[in-house]
């Protein structure tokens, strides 16, 4: 950056300048790589997240360590780009933390990556890269960037089916878009890993994280529990009949199965799922898998990759990270997305986003409100 | 790139580098009795010598040591134990709040882990120790007190500290005080005979000599406990094969420091005022922090706030414009935190999150400046809109 802070970029020749979030894991370092050898303008930026800095961690999970840092130093070094931390820990703290504990407490089951991707990641952090000078922000999230020859952008899904990020990023508009670099949609996340290699980065052979970053014990219950408390309620049955007790209705999932701690089985011998939580009078309610069967929902605060959909619509809808694709009519009215699906699916909990897609293009998102089931439970 | 951070490290002389790389090739352990061995012992004796006269120290009044962390370390935790053996009623540790990390976190681990009372005198505006407050804080109880340590300039802001007032205070009571003199060397007169010091803090690389070579100056009255275990080369206070390039190069570096002190301060010191005029230029909210008046203050230091900014991103955005400074300290994982410093000079934690440290050396030129001022204004502007952004997304 020899002339920086001065001559603003010219798009045009397509060199900009970019700030790399780099985890500290193998795909941010190749991806940062990669807009290197894309002729950008690269810095290096790791942003610490938790609010314990010093926390090491166990294992191999979690994305806001020393050691996570230092990995992520290491790589800036060696392909040779600035590098930086930022302190977004308090951002972090209020938006998702926060917002996470609160949703859980209303019974619901929020996606905090996509809540990071839409608050931190393609928000604050955009927002200060922008006003310190940059173009874009560059992620290693396996989804691609298409542009039109009429200048606008798609988001779609990544060449990778196993590795797609593109549900968690369905909340980004077009702004968003228009300001993101996502290098690793291409391929696949084997090729990644020798790259990586190739490339001498020593983070080429770090396990893939999939825990919930801020919860690096994985223990969600217990990060739960040490903060909204335990409140005995009952669990119930689709009748209303009592089967047994929980020590607090945030503690469970819409279509979880394990860990009901009932002492009997069902009358019919099979298995039991969660059908309903409600916080208000502390209960959750059980019964048989068809009891999860949804054939539409309503969700709400859409957020569109580009043009929002207007009118009645034919997609495929993702409903939770890594499900299934679903074909669905989906129609908009009042800020509201109202979602039909062709067939009935299961595990769908108020909380998690319904992303739309055509194709393998993210057309938007919005988040679960309610749902609609095919059997109803009781005192919903 | 204009480097304005020589009080983190500072470029060797090639003088400093001509005597290490001398010794470099050449066998022999100071300790070991043959010709090789007496041949190292000579190099080392005689580089002690050197430091001695360049630093108004006996030569066995130095101990050579891995640095300025083990030299702070070495004095406060091995004066506590020694004087707390002689007197378990002697456990407090008297201290200040500004003082670098290597004194604050071992006076810190004293009082978690061996039952030290540490207090840490006030500090005024400019960050600096009044007598008159360590006289009330002895007097509290001058029978408890187990040593007093405030070191001899300050690393962030430059100010410098009455360290011979405060060590005459102490010695009508008997109380032997350190002084970390990490920065003060080379910029101001350092003389540990004129001090009255028990202990003082030195170390090579920030004066022109290697890394990991530092020395603790000892009044030979004094008998830490040692930290490090072992062969008990040094005067059995340290242990360890001495070094013989670095004490060497050291010892070069510290006598051409001293002697050019008086007219490198002279001349640092216009460098340093052009500095400020410079930022003040750019951002004339800007607010210099530390002392004012130059007579209290290291010539090459220059420390400003810039209200509304980011320090960490001013940083970057001068970085990338090819000027290098400093913020002041970071955590282990590099998330910058305000300066302990400033806080205790009573500056807003928003406003010491805001600064920025320019710090001169023996390299420093007029361009290092001029590229400063052409970087600067473009750099505040982006670094304050940036701190205006409260995401609305």
């Amino acid at each position: 950056m020899t002339d920086f802070p001065g001559a603003p970029t010219t798009p045009s020749t397509g060199r900009l300048r970019v700030l790399a979030a780099m985890s500290g894991g193998v795909d941010s370092a190749v991806a940062a790589a990669r807009a290197v050898e894309a002729g950008h303008e690269v810095t290096g930026v790791h942003l610490a997240l938790a609010s314990n800095p010093q926390s090491f961690r166990t294992g191999a999970r979690g994305c806001c360590t020393l050691e996570d840092s230092r990995d992520a130093r290491r790589a800036a070094d060696v392909i040779g780009i600035p590098f930086y931390v930022w302190d977004l820990a308090e951002r972090f703290r209020e938006d998702v933390i926060e917002d996470f504990v609160a949703e859980y407490a209303a019974g619901r089951t929020p996606n905090p990556c996509l809540r990071c991707n839409e608050k931190i990641k393609f928000a604050a952090l955009l927002d200060k890269a922008i006003a310190l000078g940059f173009d874009a922000v560059c992620t290693g999230h396996y989804a691609r960037i298409v542009d039109l020859p009429d200048g606008t952008r798609e988001l779609h899904r990544a060449v990778d089916g196993a590795k797609d990020q593109s549900y968690v990023l369905g909340v980004l508009d077009a702004d968003q878009l228009a300001h993101s670099l996502f290098p690793l949609g291409d391929t696949t996340k084997d090729v990644i890993r020798e790259e990586a290699d190739r490339r001498g980065l020593a983070v080429a052979k770090k396990p893939d994280s999939h825990d919930i970053c801020f919860i690096t014990d994985g223990d969600t219950q217990g990060f739960l529990a040490e903060r909204l408390g335990t409140a005995t309620g009952d669990i119930l049955d689709t009748d209303g009949t009592k089967l047994g007790e929980h020590d607090g209705a945030y503690g469970f999932t819409i279509g979880q199965r394990k860990g009901l701690r009932l002492g009997r089985p069902a009358a019919d011998g099979k298995p039991r799922y969660v059908l309903d939580i409600s916080p208000v009078d502390n209960t959750v309610t059980v019964g048989p898998a068809s009891g999860l069967d949804v054939h539409a929902l309503t969700a709400i605060r859409p957020r569109w990759c580009g043009t929002p959909a207007t009118g009645e619509g034919r997609y495929t809808a993702q409903l939770r990270a890594h499900g299934e694709e679903v074909p669905v009519t989906a129609v908009l009215t009042d800020d509201q997305l109202h979602v039909r699906l062709d067939t009935p699916a299961r595990g769908i909990a108020p909380g998690q986003a319904v992303v739309l897609y055509d194709g393998t293009r993210v057309v938007g998102s919005a988040t679960i409100a309610s749902t609609e089931r095919a059997v109803e439970a009781q005192g919903v | 790139m204009a480097y304005l951070d020589h009080a983190a490290t500072t470029p060797m002389l090639p003088e400093a580098i001509a005597a290490m790389t001398a010794q470099f090739g050449v066998v022999g352990n100071a300790s070991s009795l043959h010709t090789a061995g007496r041949r190292a012992r000579r190099v080392i004796e005689e580089s002690r010598e050197s430091l001695g006269e360049s630093l108004g120290a006996r030569p066995s009044e130095i101990v050579f040591t891995a640095g300025g962390t083990e030299s702070d370390n070495l004095a406060v935790k091995g004066l506590f134990w020694a004087r707390r053996a002689a007197d378990p009623a002697r456990r407090r540790v008297l201290s200040s709040p500004v003082e670098h990390h290597a004194v604050l976190d071992a006076v810190h681990w004293l009082a978690e882990h061996e039952g030290a009372e540490v207090e840490y005198l006030p500090v005024d505006a400019v960050g600096r120790v009044h007598p008159e407050a360590l006289r009330e804080a002895i007097g509290r109880a001058p029978e408890t007190v187990a040593l007093v340590t405030v070191m001899w300039a300050n690393n962030e802001v430059g100010t410098v500290q009455p360290v011979r007032e405060l060590a005459a205070v102490a010695a009508e009571f008997g109380i032997p005080v350190h002084a970390d003199a990490v920065q003060a060397l080379g910029q101001v007169p350092v003389s540990f005979a004129d001090s009255g010091l028990t202990a003082l803090t030195v170390t090579g690389h920030k004066i022109g000599g290697p890394y990991g070579v530092g020395a603790l100056l000892l009044s030979r009255s004094a008998t830490p406990v040692p930290l490090l275990h072992g062969g008990g080369q040094e005067r059995d206070v340290r242990s360890g094969t001495l070094d013989v390039p670095g004490a060497a190069g050291f010892a070069v570096a510290a006598e051409l420091a001293v002697e050019r002190q008086p007219e490198y301060a002279t001349g640092v010191g216009m460098l340093r005022d052009d500095l400020v005029a410079v930022v003040r230029a750019a951002a004339p909210d800007a607010l210099l922090n530390g002392d004012p008046d130059p007579a209290g203050r290291l010539p090459a230091n220059a420390h400003f706030s810039f209200p509304g900014c980011e320090g960490d991103a001013l940083l970057m955005l001068l970085d990338a414009a090819g000027v290098e400074c400093s913020t002041g300290s970071a955590c282990s994982a590099g998330v910058p935190q305000p300066s302990h410093v400033l806080l205790a000079m009573g500056v807003a934690p928003e406003l010491a999150r805001a600064s920025l440290r320019f710090s001169l050396g023996h390299t420093s030129t007029r361009a290092d400046v001029e590229a400063l001022a052409a970087a600067l204004p473009g750099a505040v502007e982006r670094a304050r809109r940036a701190g205006l952004v409260r995401s609305v997304r």
